[in-house]
């Protein structure tokens, strides 16, 4: 059976358990940051990371804490600098990320000792997941989708309105600080898996797709999570039998399930709009492009 | 409609208030005070600081000077418990996906139910709103599929099943054709009659504030304060928006009229001679509430 056969190997058992979680926790958390206008944050911090990276491969600490911390710097500073008004969310990443990212670069290229590790978390390695890489993946995702279940109408309200979900007695601060902490942690987890330069497809992609099929919050949660396992579950045998990089064929394929999400929601609203009198029903299409 | 009469707690005291955001003050020295159970609107011109009245009654402005209370107890970082705001709905992201009762539902955020979904007490308060605004059919829709004065009401029931007994609104009539507009300040004087005091900003002289029991005219700082019928002279007028306004009253009725745009339109068929003089636009914001022979227009802030 050619679909069981990479199952015999235990690199690829590995590799599809970490793909199919980190998608769904991609999936999770880029909801929010879609919803939020912060599109551009995963790339940031996926580089912002890597910097982070290489600080603790030199002072030789353990890569999760050094790259986890750093991350979590990042997106707290990222958001105080966003929300203060003066200067834009998509500047603030641009600034505090590449330098970052430029200080992890020049870092390496005064040691020159450019290791497989630092490969890896640049373009992926899928290959090369261990059991504690899983057992990672396995507790960040647990305690992130803990975390956006019983913050859920909390965070519901402050990403929808940021400036009045305070006045119903909404923590945003503490909000927003969980919410940096389950983003570094998610992308330090996931680093290794798709690598820093597609990781914010996987954040971006499967919330987009999904919010062309429904209206709602919930179910544009559900189906984002649901999606984004979806294709690191398939990308991953994709990338088995067709013989290219793990990182490249799950976004290929999240890319692919946008396309027929987009034509079949066009679809549907032409199909709509050209049948029964009355105002035009509208699609999310409509809101997303136009 | 004194409001300085020696009634219990006042819903608003302010005292000695400057704010701002930055270093310039947006308000400076404004004293103010809103009796329990009042149904007050603030008027003023674009920048007078109406929306930031109401932030700072909510614990939002950063830099604030003075004191201010609100239902007994000072306002300090973070909002006081027992009020609610309606902002202005410009200000809401209408792709968002979200439903009539997920937003409705996210004035209850609070409540003690941790889990994601509606608690028996929460589906029970959203129906009692939803139904009292008379928007109950449209639960599951999605909040762009809504006429104006729908859009309206889902954050009005956002607001009201927090329970408020202070109810802010930024601008609620505004956008809103004129039956629109008349229902949501019916719907509003039923809320007030109920105890809750209502706090509005306007920018419809006639149309809204004249009716209203108390105006307050801001311009930088409180210039009035009391009965429309008293407030509103051209003294006071022009000194809250700078600009000559007229005010005539007739059987009870009370108009206010703007007449720069009469000196507009003058000025601009001089400088038209040739071309068709289209004075129409100038007489489309007059209110139909009082003399007909009256026109002009109070300083609307609708395009
Ligand atoms: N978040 C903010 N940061 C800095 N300045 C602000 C902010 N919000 C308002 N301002 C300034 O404060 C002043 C008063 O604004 P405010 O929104 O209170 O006026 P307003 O009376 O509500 O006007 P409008 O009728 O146009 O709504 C304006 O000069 C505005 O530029
Ligand atoms: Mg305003």
């Amino acid at each position: 059976m050619p679909i069981l056969e990479p199952l015999d190997y235990a690199f690829f058992r590995n590799g599809l358990v970490a793909a199919t979680l980190a998608g769904a926790l991609c999936g999770l958390l880029g909801v929010y940051i879609v919803l939020r206008g912060m599109s551009y944050i995963g790339h940031g911090l996926s580089h912002s990371v890597f910097g982070g990276a290489v600080v603790s491969y030199f002072i030789d600490w353990n890569f999760y804490i050094g790259a986890g911390l750093w991350g979590f710097l990042s997106a707290v500073l990222i958001n105080a600098t966003a929300r203060g008004r003066r200067i834009g969310a998509d500047a603030a990443i641009g600034i505090i990320t590449t330098s970052s990212f430029a200080f992890g670069v020049a870092l390496i290229s005064r040691g020159r000792s450019f290791t497989r590790n630092f490969e890896a978390a640049l373009f992926g390695n899928i290959l090369g997941v261990t059991v504690t890489d899983l057992w990672v993946i396995g507790a960040v995702t647990a305690a992130v989708t803990a975390f956006v279940f019983f913050a859920y109408k909390q965070l519901l309200f402050l990403t929808f309105d940021p400036d009045v979900a305070p006045v119903y007695g909404v923590p945003a601060g503490w909000l927003d600080t969980g919410f940096a902490l389950a983003l570094a942690a998610t992308i330090v987890a996931s680093m290794q898996i798709v690598g820093v330069t597609l990781i914010a497809a996987t954040i971006v992609i499967p919330p987009v797709t999904s919010r062309l099929l429904t209206d709602s919050f919930g179910r544009m949660l559900v189906w984002s999570a649901v999606l984004g396992a979806i294709t690191g579950f398939m990308g991953m045998y994709l990338s088995y039998h067709l013989n290219v990089a793990s990182g490249a064929s799950i976004v290929l394929l999240g890319a692919a399930g946008f396309v027929a999400a987009y034509a079949y929601s066009s679809l549907r609203r032409r199909r709509m709009a050209g049948g029964a009198a009355g105002p035009a029903p509208r699609t999310a299409t409509a809101d997303l492009f136009d | 409609m004194g409001s300085l009469s020696d009634a219990p707690t006042p819903a608003v005291s302010i005292s000695g208030l400057t704010c701002g955001y930055d270093v310039r003050p947006v308000l400076q020295d404004v004293t103010l005070s809103i009796a329990a159970g009042q149904f007050v609107g603030l008027v003023g011109p674009s920048g007078a600081g109406k929306t930031t009245l109401l932030r700072v009654l909510l614990g939002m402005v950063p830099r604030v000077s003075g004191a201010v209370h609100v239902l007994g107890t000072p306002v300090r970082h973070g909002p006081p418990a027992g009020i609610a705001y309606v902002p202005q709905l410009e200000t809401v992201d209408w792709n968002f996906p979200v439903t009539v009762e997920e937003v409705v539902l996210m004035g209850r955020a609070m409540k003690t139910w941790p889990w994601p979904w509606p608690s028996q007490a929460d589906r029970t308060h959203l129906h009692r709103i939803l139904g009292r605004l008379g928007i109950n059919n449209l639960a599951r829709r999605h909040i762009r599929d809504l006429s104006g004065g729908q859009q309206q009401r889902v954050f009005l029931a956002r607001a009201l099943i927090s329970e408020p007994r202070i109810l802010l609104l930024d601008e609620p009539t505004s956008g809103v054709d004129v039956k629109t507009r008349d229902e949501v300040l019916h719907l509003l004087s039923d809320i007030n009659g109920d105890g809750v005091t209502v706090v509005l900003t306007t920018h419809e002289l006639n149309a809204v504030a004249a009716h209203l029991p108390q105006v307050v005219c801001i311009n930088g700082g409180v210039v009035a304060h009391g009965d429309p019928d008293d407030v509103f002279t051209p003294d006071v007028l022009s000194r809250t928006y700078g600009a000559d306004m007229q005010v005539v009253r007739q059987d009870g009725l009370l108009l206010v009229a703007d007449i720069a745009p009469h000196r507009l339109r003058e000025r601009l068929r001089h400088s038209h001679e040739h071309q068709h003089a289209a004075t129409e636009p100038w007489h489309a914001h007059v209110h139909a509430h009082a003399v007909p022979a009256v026109t002009g227009s109070a300083p609307d802030g609708e395009p």
